[in-house]
């Protein structure tokens, strides 16, 4: 059973490497990740938003509801060691 | 980190030291919207001076200066403050978290835009902050009674 957990995720894993050749080349500028929004980002933070820091710009103001589950995670992230490790005195 | 004696020379050049770590902090996340910075980062240098109050002058008298209840208390203020102004932006008609129609008095959709940014920013920064004092105050483990007995502080 163990063997064949283990060539099945071998398997797996080689379909994934294979698959990574159809996609775009790194940094490419005509992929469809820099087509759609990066240029309207890009072009019109400043008149839109008043921010010359795209970086903070696209973080809080265009995609800003991601921001809110990064900041629910850090949260969750110290609930769960309060209620894993907090111990009362003695 | 359990230390015999307490060193005047370390507590002392941390304990001023330590102001200028919030001043720096502050100035990190105000400036977010023009150099590299932001919410996230303004809330770690914050949290790293407090972290460096509990390493130099021991456990208990950097919780004087703020109390386990307040941290508890910071880490929820801040994703209240983000939450809150995605609710006050839907209350008043628009999207959630759409800053155009926030009420800033005397300031066009982009300034409130602006404005809103740097609010959450300030929200973030303090959640941040919060949080991480209190993992590094949970992974310390409790002071054992016999440890304050003996003088010696984690």
């Amino acid at each position: 059973m163990k063997v064949f957990a283990f060539v099945a995720s071998m398997l797996m894993g080689a379909l994934l490497i294979y698959s990574t050749e159809d996609m775009p080349s790194w940094g490419d500028p005509n992929s469809p990740a820099s087509r759609h929004v990066s240029p309207r980002y890009l072009e019109r933070s400043v008149e839109e938003t008043g921010t010359p820091n795209v970086v903070t710009s696209v973080l809080a103001d265009y995609r800003g509801y991601d921001t809110l589950g990064e900041t629910t995670v850090i949260f969750s992230a110290g609930m769960a060691c309060i209620l894993l490790l907090r111990r009362r005195r003695g | 980190m359990i230390f015999q004696y307490r060193s005047v020379i370390v507590a002392t050049t941390c304990r001023i030291l330590a102001p200028f770590l919030h001043l720096y902090s502050l100035y990190v996340i105000m400036h977010g919207h023009t150099s590299p910075g932001g919410g996230f980062q303004g809330g770690v240098i914050m949290g790293a001076s407090f972290i460096l109050l509990v390493i130099s002058l021991g456990r208990e008298e950097a919780l004087r200066r703020m109390t386990q209840k307040a941290n508890d208390f910071f880490s929820s203020l801040g994703v209240f403050i983000y939450g809150g102004i995605g609710l006050a932006c839907l209350l008043l008609g628009a999207n959630y978290l759409d800053y155009g129609v926030l009420p800033f008095p005397g300031a066009t959709p982009v300034k409130a835009r602006y404005l809103g940014m740097l609010v959450i920013e300030i929200g973030i920064g303090i959640s941040v902050m919060a949080i991480m004092v209190s993992i590094f105050l949970n992974l310390l483990g409790p002071e054992t009674s016999s440890e304050e007995a003996d003088g010696i502080h984690r």
